[in-house]
């Protein structure tokens, strides 16, 4: 009796040929980017120079201050490019549901949409901080218009998945525009549209602590000229007081979606 | 009795050259249920959502209370709206709105905006909202989510919420397809004791011959998007729903 | 259920019947929010900075900006902005599929149902939310301190930041995993490596993928703009044209940019609707 041997797995040459891809991808990348094992190594001297540089944290009372000021800016500049956000982002939002809107209200305004979420947020607020000059406000303006390109896709997003027969049966009682947005749309997107807006509460706050590097206010000013003192100890600060807040946030935002759910 | 809807020559084509309705004519009296039965794909929808223009006809007349709703538009198709109530199908209620909320519905064609966003309906809707919810035989359920309730229930809802617009003609399409037997019986007293105690006419789309020849005073039959019966259940022969129906496997 | 005959419309005499959308508690809670929320935003918007003059000339100031761009210094393409672009490229690719790698054990570790220990749960959790919390442009910082300027401070950033977000989604992956094949395999004595290869892994392989490439298409944003604190990239180019005040050639930077996000985007979705 001659035995044929048969295969339990057929192999997935697929598969395994992109993994090969990716392995040789990976090989060719690190020797682009000049990563020799003896640059390694002294990077790693280096770091362990820099963490001993950055230990212990510096908790002076005048650096506290600076602290203080900058992580309220920082806030301050959350809070209102997401409110701002939000109010902008729920009409943009329902412009560009192609369900609702005839064909190029939709596609106009995705194609706004598009341009709000091209731009990392530091890039709008260098533009910014030329257009209106350095501080909060130049943040609050790039920050608003990254809200904007998160907050309405998202938006749309959910209009798009709604049952139109639930809206269909609000508008056949004779309700105006209005009337169906408020009974029929709003009724099925609005947990949703929380939860990411208090996603986007959060993202801002983490963007509000970088837009200062390059102007936009905000304890990213502080951090950057820490660094460039080399106060590697107030950065540690810094970075401390950043991850505390950012968790705290996140905390505050989980409750929140779940409150309204 | 004057006729309170009258349809003339009314067509219709989803595709060019295919008419789903094809001339239909029809008066409908001022009271009394009528059903309208047919195979599925013979135009029976179409034609009840015609009326209320949630499709548009291809051509023809639809009047209403003198108007021709075909060709209205905007404010005033609003208005003609707001006097038909419609119940479908799924029952189409908003699921995360609670039973007195989709009530409400059935006024918003008469409640500003600002009011609906607050939410603060005049007293006399509310009051009318619970002698419905009694009516159908939901007087606990005021603030129970939509979606918490069983099928039955939920057409109980969407016929109180066309009640509330205090139509002068009421529409369902296809009311009872979602439910069980004795759901449906149900829901058929309730739309023929609507259409007695309001003294308007109630229109139903339905699959179940039997039903219709129980609870309607008049029965229309449809077949390849024309009328080929239109008298009362009494009248209506095996030969009919021969024509029809087509083919008489389902009769046995 | 037969139909009382009674018309809809006041008795005389009868209770009126009242009608409240939120219950009492849910009330406070939700007044307790607005007040909250709206002393949050007339605060900050009376404390925040401005100042007016520079309010008043920012239209004027922005047709300046666009006017200086154009027309777009095409020259800069050879002379910088072309190779920056391929490291750009390298540097988002390479930082993600790092990222990856150490992504996976945290994740792991923050799992309840994989790892028990709610010590070191808690920990792998620090370690993600402190990931996420820095900026990638603030990681970039602190390696250019360490390994010097150039695209390796650049890939490292990436590669930490991402760590945060792609453990996190990850780890709720894996807590969401039915329990049933996992009960399987453990009935039948199979190791610990083993189920989580066999087990765990087929049931998150589709998560994983649709992850790695959001944060993919993420990162190549974020790696666009790790130059202008020196970490590689196209963000050099763009910081020499600001520093220059050659803003014909900050315009190509951003017309560049521009169109790597958008074909970024076109190549995610694609992948995703044909292969996931």
């Amino acid at each position: 009796m001659s035995a044929v041997k048969r295969q339990a797995f057929a192999p997935n040459w697929i598969a395994r040929g992109l993994w090969l891809a990716l392995f040789v991808y990976v090989v060719y990348a690190l020797g682009i980017l000049d990563v020799s094992w003896d640059r390694f190594v002294r990077g790693l001297d280096n770091g362990a120079r820099f963490l001993g540089r950055m230990f212990p944290p510096d908790f002076g009372a005048k650096k506290l201050d600076l602290l203080w000021e900058g992580m309220v800016e920082s806030f301050q500049i959350a809070v209102l490019s997401t409110a701002a956000g939000v109010i902008l982002s729920l009409p943009l939002g329902l412009l560009a549901a192609r369900n609702l809107m005839p064909a190029w209200v939709a596609w106009s305004a995705r194609g706004i949409i598009a341009l709000c979420r091209s731009f990392h947020p530091v890039i709008t607020a260098i533009l910014f901080v030329k257009a209106v000059g350095f501080g909060a406000l130049a943040g609050v303006l790039a920050l608003i218009l990254a809200s904007m390109g998160f907050i309405s896709k998202l938006f749309a997003e959910a209009i798009e998945e709604m049952s139109l027969k639930q809206v269909e049966a609000v508008r056949a009682t004779g309700a105006g525009f209005f009337n169906v947005l408020i009974m029929g749309v709003l009724p099925q997107v609005n947990a949703r549209a929380i939860g990411f807006c208090a996603y986007q509460l959060d993202s801002n706050l983490r963007n509000s602590t970088m837009v200062g590097i390059v102007g936009g206010g905000g304890i990213g000013a502080a951090l950057f000229t820490a660094y460039q003192r080399f106060d590697y100890d107030f950065v540690l600060t810094i970075l401390l007081a950043i991850i505390a807040v950012i968790m705290v946030s996140e905390v505050v935002s989980g409750q929140l979606r779940k409150a309204f759910q | 009795m004057s006729a309170a809807l009258v349809i003339r020559n009314l067509r219709k084509e989803y595709r060019a050259g295919v008419p789903v309705l094809k001339d239909v004519s029809l008066e409908i009296g001022g009271e009394g249920l009528t059903a309208i039965i047919g195979p599925s794909g013979t135009g029976k929808s179409t034609l009840i959502r015609c009326i209320n223009r949630l499709v548009d006809p291809s051509s023809g007349q639809i009047l209403f209370g003198g108007e021709d709703i075909a060709q209205l538009e905007g404010r005033a198709l609003r208005e003609a709206r707001r006097r038909i109530g419609m119940v479908f199908q799924e029952y189409n209620l908003v699921e995360r709105l609670t039973v007195m909320e989709n009530l409400l519905c059935g006024r918003l064609g008469y409640v500003s905006v600002w009011r609906v966003w607050l939410r603060k309906f005049p007293d006399a809707d509310i009051e009318r909202a619970f002698e419905l919810l009694d009516t159908v035989g939901l007087g606990e359920f005021a603030t129970r989510r939509a979606d918490a309730l069983s099928g039955g229930q939920r057409q109980r809802v969407g016929i109180a919420r066309a009640v509330m617009q205090g139509p002068e003609l009421v529409l369902a399409d296809e009311p009872t397809s979602s439910l069980d037997p004795k759901t449906s019986v149900e829901i058929m007293e309730l739309l023929a004791g609507l259409a007695k105690a309001r003294s308007i006419p109630v229109v139903v789309n339905i699959h179940n011959v039997e039903l219709a020849k129980r609870f309607a005073q008049r029965i229309i039959g449809m077949a390849q998007g024309v009328v080929v019966f239109d008298g009362p259940p009494s009248a209506l022969r095996e030969d009919h729903l021969i024509q029809i129906y087509g083919g008489q496997g389902w009769l046995e | 259920m037969t139909p009382s005959d009674r018309l809809p419309g006041g008795v005389a005499g009868s209770t009126v019947r009242r009608w409240v959308r939120f219950t009492p508690g849910q009330r406070i809670g939700r007044t307790l929010a607005y007040l909250i929320s709206m002393i949050a935003i007339v605060w900050s918007v009376r404390t925040i900075e401005v100042i007016p003059e520079f309010l008043y000339d920012a239209p004027e100031q922005a047709v300046d900006l666009f006017r200086r761009m154009w027309p777009i210094d095409w020259s800069f393409w050879h002379k910088m902005v072309a190779e920056a672009l391929v490291e750009t490229f390298h540097t988002a690719t390479l930082g993600t599929l790092i990222a990856l790698v150490l992504a996976i054990p945290v994740a792991l570790l923050a799992a309840r149902n994989v790892t028990p220990s709610v010590g070191l749960n808690l920990l792998a959790k620090f370690i993600l939310v402190a990931s996420r919390s820095v900026n990638s442009l603030i990681w970039a910082l602190l390696f250019v301190a360490v390994f010097g300027p150039g695209a390796l401070a650049g890939t490292l950033a990436i590669a930490f930041r991402s760590i945060g977000f792609v453990g996190k989604l990850l780890a709720e992956a894996l807590e969401e995993t039915p329990v049933g094949p996992i009960e399987a395999l453990t009935a039948a004595g199979a190791p610990r490596g083993s189920i989580l290869l066999e087990g765990y892994w087929p049931q998150i392989e589709p998560s994983f993928w649709s992850v790695a490439l959001f944060r993919w298409d993420i990162n190549v944003r974020e790696s666009a703009v790790l130059g202008l604190v020196g970490a590689g990239g196209i963000g050099v180019a763009l910081d020499t044209g600001l520093n220059n005040l050659y803003w014909d050639q900050v315009g190509l930077c951003l017309l560049v940019i521009f169109v790597v996000v958008i074909a970024t985007e076109i190549a995610t979705s694609t992948i995703r609707s044909r292969i996931i």
